[in-house]
């Protein structure tokens, strides 16, 4: 939109002529135009493929490479043209970006090459259109996510130990990468096994045996053969209480070990036989503890050190969390109106299940999963129709969801394998070609900084400075013009708030005269002279009102920064081009802007002493003329 | 704990349904409006070739079906002025523009009044603002239209001035603007008191040649 509305400013420029009967003032000069008004066609040569477009379409965005003067650097006197070694397909999109002002991401291209084309022509990727904005954040993501993870494999199998590394270290090691060395992976394998034989004794002790001889109720195992279970336990929690103990020695981070969620497990799975030994052997007690042994089963989520596919699924679910909070929310809406129908459905009938309507959540539940159970049935015709109705919206609500959480696991899961193939590429082909890839994968990483703006903000200063497009000017001259119009200035929000406070501080200083307080209410466009009035009259409140007013004018020209951001914001719309630093730049702000704002009106009211420097820098800058600025100090 | 967020996450996108717009667009494209020949505008206005094709390139670049209608320029407009509300001056610029009451702007009104704003005599330009305040074109500027434009240019300040907008301001500024302009005091102020009293104003007439190297 930013070039169509330079198109219209000499449009709105001249409608200003009809504001100028109603002006009081003069109206501001206009900012001249240097450069010459004719335009021209520029010849682009981008490998060979020549594009022609005017200047003043390259114009539009002076803090690009093609805007801005860079471009003489690539300019051939022989040919008469531009001349780029870059890719001719490319360049079509970012010239159609000067010509609509819409950036497009063409989606067969690779998203690395566009964003190093974008980087070199110095447009930043944010103003891509809405049209191309999804698809291009999702590569984007991908993209990222893919060069993390490479990184992240080749720093951690790559390096290799420091020579003089600590047993803890080495230890530490052993304990993150057991393929490393021959006692890792026995000590690996060995705790594999004993997960295993925990967990299956723990599923065969509830298995009913024979009862043994002279009695006739079947037992089950684990009362049978109790002390060879009890025996197994403990072998299996004295070796995990053991790595628990060794794995919190050796972590770089012991409160981060501890806080991890890997650690929290083994924790919750030796707990329980922990608690049973120091438990007395009290009946009731004792059935609490029964229930405590319900949490050795979470031994089985120790197997996730050993197996990539449950880690995965666990980060899926983690990645997945806002769409199961959907899921969630929306069976819970479900469920509750389901059941409030169903139940005042059903109610006359006689010797009917749905007691009340937390009783007819688990038919909700049941029939919304199409699991129906049917040990709860309607009987009612009501009651029969809104049912076949619950089930039908359970499909559906379950079935949206999912492929979200589906896309997110595929995607995860091949992310995964293509590192688990790199890695095994690297074991078999290690050397020069590892390292190169680690080095372009660096590089690319640093280019990806690039686009970050934070890295454009000292280079930018000295771009805006220079590049206040005539645009700009214009657009300040018309707003200018308007204010002479009304005869009232533009400011903002915070400074016309500080205003109103100020206006009631005066009015409670001007205590001494009904002159001074005639003045502060009835000249109310005024209130600054009022007040000024006021200290000169009431004598004893000069040097509080003196230090109010001083503190507001630092603080008008501080906060004034915030004025001609907003006013210049049509250059590109100020989310649009991030380079466009009247966002971030804020003494450049306060140097170029037209009319120095809320503090020099016409009528003599002074500045603030503070800014007399920046103020002066102003006029020299900008091409305006103003009438003369009395500075002078409080 | 990431379910919860990510409930409320959910729950506050919400879907904006446009219905009528894509029909308008569609209409707007169909319209489509080719001006007269270079020649012709030429000799109409006080334009040169050149100046009327770039015109003419922003203009197409923007409205591609060759006119615009009273939705589109109130938005353009309303850029220029961030601060406050454009659309109603930009209502009476419309109108002011369409010669024709057509409800749309072709490349040939576009021009002319630019011509007349920019390369017209001073009575030109005083003419079309003449018949930019007359809202319904009986030849006379009453208090009313005259408050109304006014209010309208205020509303384009915004609400955050310097000094605050206390009172009521527009009806003091047209009362000093009637003070100045209604000769016979009758109310009104004809063509020619507005003509009269605007070449007696120095200031304006300096400021009106400020406005000639626009293009």
């Amino acid at each position: 939109m930013a070039a169509g509305v330079a198109t219209w400013l000499p449009f709105a420029r001249a409608a200003a002529v009809g504001w100028l009967p109603l002006a009081k003032k003069t109206m501001p000069k206009p900012p001249v135009d240097k450069k010459s008004r004719s335009d021209e066609i520029l010849i682009v040569n981008v490998s060979g493929l020549r594009f022609q477009t005017w200047k003043n379409t390259l114009d539009r965005y002076p803090d690009t490479l093609l805007g801005s003067s860079e471009k003489e650097f690539f300019y051939n006197e022989d040919t008469q043209e531009y001349f780029f070694d870059r890719d001719p397909e490319m360049f079509r999109h970012i010239l159609n970006f000067y010509r609509t002002g819409k950036l497009h991401y063409p989606r067969q291209e690779c998203i690395q090459a566009f964003d190093e084309e974008l980087a070199f022509y110095g447009i930043v990727p944010d103003i891509i259109g809405d049209c191309c904005m999804e698809e291009y954040r999702d590569r984007k993501k991908e993209n990222q996510e893919r060069l993390a993870e490479d990184t992240e494999a080749e720093m951690a199998t790559d390096v290799p130990l420091p020579p003089n590394s600590t047993p803890r270290e080495r230890l530490w090691r052993a304990f993150e990468n057991p393929h490393t060395s021959t006692m890792a992976l026995v000590f690996y394998y060995v705790t594999g096994f004993f997960i295993a034989v925990s967990v299956i004794a723990n599923v065969v002790e509830t298995v009913p045996c024979r009862p043994p001889k002279g009695s006739v109720k079947d037992l089950p195992c684990g009362e049978k053969y109790s002390v060879a279970f009890f025996c197994m336990d403990t072998a299996c929690v004295l070796i995990f209480t053991f790595e628990y103990l060794m794995r919190l020695f050796a972590a770089p981070s012991r409160c981060k070990f501890m806080r991890s969620v890997m650690s929290v497990i083994d924790v919750v799975a030796i707990m329980p036989y922990y608690i049973g030994l120091v438990m007395p052997e009290n009946e009731d007690v004792s059935g609490a503890f029964v229930t405590l042994r319900v949490f050795r089963v979470f031994r089985i989520f120790k197997f996730s050190r050993h197996s990539q596919g449950l880690r995965i699924l666990g980060y899926t679910l983690k990645s997945c969390a806002s769409e199961l909070g959907f899921l969630l929310f929306s069976l819970t809406m479900a469920i509750i109106i389901f059941a409030t129908v169903m139940f005042y459905a059903e109610k006359g009938t006689k010797g009917t299940n749905f007691t009340s309507i937390p009783a007819s959540f688990w038919y909700t539940i049941v029939t919304m999963t199409t699991l129906g159970y049917g040990d709860m049935v309607p009987n009612t015709i009501a009651g029969k129709i809104f049912g076949s109705i619950c089930s039908l919206s359970g499909v559906l609500v379950i079935a949206l969801p999912v492929p979200v959480i589906v896309s997110n696991f595929s995607r995860i899961y091949h992310q995964n394998q293509r590192a688990d193939k790199m890695r095994a590429q690297q074991v078999r082909g290690r050397g020069a070609s590892s390292a190169l890839a680690l080095f372009t994968h660096l590089s690319l990483i640093c280019k990806c900084g690039f686009f970050s703006p934070q890295d454009h903000d000292s280079d930018s200063a000295a771009l805006c400075l220079k590049n206040r497009s005539s645009f700009e000017h214009q657009h300040h001259h018309l707003l200018h013009c308007l204010e002479k119009t009304t005869n009232h200035e533009f400011t903002d929000e915070l400074t016309y708030s500080e205003m109103c406070m100020t206006e009631s501080v005066g009015y409670r200083t001007s205590r001494s005269t009904s002159l001074s307080s005639q003045q502060v209410v009835s000249s109310s466009c005024c209130p600054r002279r009022a007040k000024r009035r006021a200290i000169r009259l009431a004598n004893s409140t000069v040097s509080v009102s003196r230090g109010s007013v001083q503190e507001l004018d630092t603080l008008q020209v501080l906060k004034s920064s915030a004025v001609p951001q907003s006013r210049s914001s049509l250059n590109a719309r100020t989310e649009d081009l991030k380079l466009n630093c009247e966002q971030r730049d804020y003494t450049a702000a306060i140097i170029s802007i037209p009319t120095p704002p809320a503090n020099t009106p016409d009528e003599s009211l002074p500045p603030s002493p503070a800014v007399p420097g920046i103020l002066r820098n102003s006029r020299s800058i900008s091409s305006f003329t103003h009438e003369t600025v009395k500075i002078s100090s409080l | 704990m990431g379910m919860v967020l990510g409930t409320f996450s959910m729950q506050t996108k919400q879907v904006i349904y446009r219905r009528d717009k894509v029909d308008d667009e569609l209409e707007m494209t169909m319209v489509c409006h080719r001006p007269e020949g270079l020649e012709q505008l030429e000799a109409q206005t006080n334009f040169s070739k050149q100046e009327l094709q770039v015109l003419y390139r922003g203009f197409k670049n923007e409205c591609p079906s060759g006119v615009v209608n009273e939705e589109t320029f109130k938005h353009i407009y309303a850029q220029f002025f961030p601060h406050g509300d454009a659309s109603t001056y930009a209502h009476y610029l419309f109108r002011a523009f369409d010669t024709t009451n057509n409800g749309s702007i072709k490349f040939e009104e576009f021009v002319m009044g630019l011509s007349t704003l920019l390369r017209g005599t001073v009575r030109d330009k005083l003419e079309w603002t003449f018949h930019l305040y007359d809202i319904n074109r009986d030849g006379f500027i009453s208090k009313e239209e005259m408050t109304d434009i006014v209010r309208a240019i205020y509303d384009m300040m915004g609400k955050y001035t310097y000094p605050a907008l206390k009172g009521d301001v527009p009806k003091q500024h047209v009362d000093a603007f009637f003070q100045k302009m209604d000769k016979n005091k009758d109310g009104v102020v004809t063509l020619e008191e507005f003509v009269l009293a605007c070449q007696e104003d120095e200031t304006m007439m300096r400021s009106m040649q400020l406005f000639e190297n626009v293009m």
